[in-house]
Formats: structure tokens, sequence, C-alpha cells
């Protein structure tokens, strides 16, 4: 059963989004959902950047009000 | 194998060693291995309790710029160095300490941070990583 982690970057700047991100996809099991929650700007073009330079999935990105949610699957 | 970047930290400014550990902690975070070379100024602040302890680059003005940026830094909510340098290490990057800079510099192992120095080093090392790294950078 995959697990669904949530991680919290609210009111974080760079480079913490992008390093918390990696911390929980590194602690996660193949085929667990990693959420990430942020408000930084650049993190929310650069943590799908990353995704893509590990070859994982990109399940999803929404924004509403400034604050964004990317869905990562491992 | 992970691609890798290859830091070369010379300064122990504050702004600069920032820099190192934001792009080290970014290359690491985007998957890649790094490895962060300390040497002379930078090598300085891996002594005990050093790390936040440089001046800025520019204007410091006895220390009043530092403060100044320090305190805008907090507002801005960026991390401390102390945890850069722990999220650093937790995410696979190695610190390398230069022994000849330890030499010059009458440096003894126990004056630094042993606990978060991977190798204690030379050039040979410096270049023998770099030849591999997509990225190098002296800072």
């Amino acid at each position: 059963m995959a697990a669904e982690i949530k991680v919290d970057c609210t009111g974080q700047t760079c480079p913490v989004p992008l390093v918390e991100t990696r911390k929980a996809l590194r602690q996660a099991q193949t085929g667990d959902i990693i959420e990430v929650t942020g408000t930084h700007p650049s993190s929310k073009r650069e943590i799908p950047m990353a995704v893509k330079a590990m070859g994982l999935e990109l399940v999803s990105i929404e924004e509403a009000d400034g604050t964004w949610k990317i869905r990562i699957r491992k | 194998m992970a691609d890798k970047a290859t830091i070369i930290l010379h300064s122990g400014d504050l702004d600069k060693v920032y820099s190192a550990f934001i792009i080290g902690n970014g290359a690491l975070a985007m998957g890649m291995e790094v490895s962060i070379f300390c040497t002379f100024w930078g090598l300085q602040r891996f002594k005990k309790g050093a790390l936040d302890k440089g001046p800025l680059s520019k204007m410091n003005m006895l220390g009043l710029g530092r403060w100044m940026v320090k305190k805008k830094m907090k507002q801005a909510n960026v991390a401390p160095l102390e945890k850069m340098l722990q999220d650093f290490k937790e995410l696979g990057g190695k610190i390398l300490a230069c022994d000849m800079t330890m030499d010059v510099m009458g440096i003894k192992k126990e004056d630094l941070r042993e606990d978060v120095i991977s190798e204690y080093c030379s050039v040979g090392t410096y270049v023998s990583e770099a030849r591999d790294s997509k990225i190098t950078l002296f800072i």
C-alpha cells in the first residue's frame, strides 16, 4: 500500500522547499506520493525540474491564492 | 552514476558561505552528488562555532552591514547556515578540508568540526573529483 507523505513548506524560501522535497523523497518508498505545499514562487517551477532530473513522476501542480501544491510519485 | 557538482569554498565571508550552501543544497536536492572543498578563509568557517561568524564581502562597515543583512535574512525567513549544513550532510554532501591550509594557518583537526568533515585532502582530490563534475565553482 503506497503511503502519502505531506511536506509543508509554507513561508519557506530558497532552497528549503527543494531540500525538504528531496529529504521526503529519500525517505519514501517506490510508489509513495509526496505532496509538497508552499508559497515560494520559484520553487513551484523548480521542484518539477528536480522531479524530472531524478526521473520521477509529476502527478499534479495546483495553485490557489498564492499557495501551490505539487504531488510527486516516487 | 549521478552527476556531480564540486565547489571550492575559498572565502569565509558570510554571504559567500551562504552561496556555497544554497547551491550545494540545491544540487543535492536535484539529485546530484556534491563536494565542497574548504580552503583558506573558507576552512576557517569550519572551526568550532565559526560557521556564521564571517564578515560580509561588501559593505561590512565594521559589522554593521553584516548585522543588517542577518536581520533582513531573518525577516525573509532564510534558513540559518547551521540548518543548511545539517541538510547538506543529511542529503549526502561531502565537506572536504584542505590540509595545506591547516598547516599554513596552524589549524589542528581538533580545532575543526570533525563531525561534519568527510576528508582531509589537497588539490589532487579536488582535481580528480572536478574532472568528473558537471558543475564546478570557485567561491
